[in-house]
């Protein structure tokens, strides 16, 4: 009887350790894991579908601010030009939003500051499971983006970062380094709560939350929110950029719909 | 007279019947794969930040109720012990959680790789199989509740008789059931209360728990639909996702050791084939 018992349960173990090895073989195939990258699509069609494309993501209370709001990903970029660029208080910043608009333009970080601000108290979901709340402000992105001129064809606006990350923990280190980038589509540009942030919790933004500015887009994960922002350009697809996914995550297999 | 003698002479009958239909038995199967691959993906998406919180947020300066963590060993520095901790308790878990040993490396991760999926450290690709599984899992779910419904299964063989939910009855159930006493015979062919009230329990609260607290991490749906403010805040949901997958684990454990114990090859040929043997005239 323990012998059966015993079979059974290496038989169990067996077909778990196949199922095992099976799921790390899938993983490790790019052909398979694309067909398994798939559900993303769904999730995007549903969400987009399912939720109106103005619905505002919960705001908060001041009460409900976290004492601490966890700096993640580079806190301070190497980069040569950005390091001037905080030597000099941002004084010569400029941001600049060109590609597939009608008037590319360059604004200094005190026409940004001059520019009607949002003000909004958000709670920040990191992918990695932790959250924090703080309080952004900021000039909304969609007027900017108006003032600068929609052409034909631009489906997403493109955040260009100073940060240049050099792997990740939690791959073990083995991704490669690159800039930081990301991109959302024009639902989001034009989604209220999408600002161009400059403050946080009242303070101006510090270097370790993303200065000069920061993007926040409200109802997806943290790593949309990108920091460092120099450039925002508008594509038609993101077939130039990195491995053309759409992101510096996106690239290293995230989702690019950060939804969920 | 002559005819009971007869009976009790009579040897066992065997009668054969459709235990499962074919909806219960598929759904089942994928239910099995889809929630085995949701729980190993899950450990490696919690594996990415190891700690649970109580509240609207929660990350590395809050105070956590929960952690897994590896830190150097006391007596030599060099050395690191992978450390549990709930609330002010600390458990020394080296070796299955917070520090795993390898081809004698120590790897510092909160569960081991042989129960993730990815089994190294890849929380890209956990995330994917995670949703890949939700939305089988979700889909799965609802057609066996709409056939169930359809076809009267749930009404029929879940839900429990108003003679069944007196308390003698579900006392007596749960006495047979701690003295391994199961139901054979006439009384096999259906459900005792005790299966009934559990199966309930499992479909209609402990799964769409698991769907809900984990739909209300999502914050895109957070915009449409305030679920994370029923459960109190992200980081309930998450530690409640976490608590409820474990709810899980113990149901499909006590589940399993019962089909065991109960009659293995016949419960479970009935939840491949359908088939199910009833025997008649001992014990019943």
């Amino acid at each position: 009887m323990s012998s059966i018992f015993l079979s059974r349960r290496n038989t169990l173990l067996g077909v778990g350790g196949l199922l095992l090895s099976g799921c790390d073989k899938i993983t490790n195939n790019p052909i398979l894991m694309h067909g398994i990258e798939q559900a993303e699509g769904l999730t995007r069609v549903a969400q987009r579908t399912l939720i109106s494309r103005t619905a505002l993501a919960k705001e908060f209370d001041r009460a409900d601010i976290s004492p601490v709001f966890k700096a993640n990903g580079t806190t301070m970029p190497e980069d040569n030009a950005y390091q001037d660029h905080v030597a000099a208080g941002f004084a010569n910043w400029r941001l600049r939003i060109d590609g597939l608009v009608r008037q590319p333009l360059d604004i200094s970080l005190a026409q940004l500051r001059a520019l009607p601000a949002r003000t909004q108290i958000t709670r920040h979901d990191c992918v990695e499971g932790w959250s924090a709340i703080g309080q952004w402000s900021g000039p909304q992105l969609g007027p900017l983006i108006n003032r600068a001129g929609l052409l034909q064809g631009a489906r997403y606006a493109v955040f260009h970062c100073a940060d240049n990350l050099d792997g990740e923990a939690s791959k073990g280190g083995e991704q490669s380094a690159g800039q930081y980038y990301e991109s959302i589509d024009l639902v989001d540009v034009f989604h209220p709560q999408t600002i161009l942030a400059h403050t946080l919790n009242g303070a101006q933004l510090s270097v370790a939350h993303g200065a000069p500015v920061r993007l926040r887009v409200e109802r997806q994960l943290g790593y949309k929110q990108a920091k460092y922002i120099m450039r925002i350009e508008l594509v038609q697809s993101f077939a130039n950029l990195g491995s053309g996914k759409g992101g510096y995550w996106p690239d290293r297999g995230y989702e690019w719909f950060a939804g969920i | 007279m002559d005819d009971k003698i007869l009976t009790q002479n009579a040897l066992p009958r065997i009668e054969w019947i459709d235990r499962h239909t074919k909806v219960t038995r598929i759904t089942h199967w994928i239910n099995v794969v889809a929630l085995s691959l949701l729980l190993m993906s899950g450990l490696q998406i919690f594996n990415a930040h190891p700690r649970l919180y109580w509240g609207q947020y929660g990350a590395d300066a809050d105070r956590p109720w929960l952690s897994i963590s590896s830190v150097a060993a006391k007596d030599d520095e060099s050395d690191t012990v992978g450390i549990t901790t709930i609330g002010s308790k600390h458990f020394d878990t080296t070796g299955f959680l917070g520090v795993q040993i390898k081809n004698d490396n120590e790897i510092e991760q909160g569960f081991p790789g042989y129960i993730t999926v990815p089994s190294d450290r890849d929380l890209a690709s956990g995330r994917r199989w995670h949703f890949l599984c939700a939305w089988i899992f979700i889909i799965n779910g609802f057609l066996y509740l709409g056939a169930g419904l359809l076809n009267g299964h749930l009404r029929r063989d879940i839900l429990p008789r108003r003679q069944e939910l007196k308390l003698r009855t579900i006392v007596h159930d749960i006495w047979e059931h701690v003295r391994l006493k199961f139901p054979k015979g006439e009384a096999a062919r259906h459900y005792n209360v005790i299966q009934k009230l559990t199966y309930i329990l499992i479909l209609f609260i402990i799964l769409p728990m698991m769907v809900l607290t984990g739909l209300s991490m999502s914050p895109g749906v957070n915009a449409a639909l305030p679920l994370v403010d029923l459960f109190g805040g992200r980081a309930t949901a998450r530690s409640l996702h976490f608590i409820t997958a474990n709810l899980i684990i113990l149901f499909v454990i006590v589940h399993v050791v019962l089909v065991m114990l109960a009659g293995f090859g016949n419960l479970l040929r009935s939840m491949i084939t359908g088939k199910y043997k009833l025997i008649h005239g001992i014990d019943s």
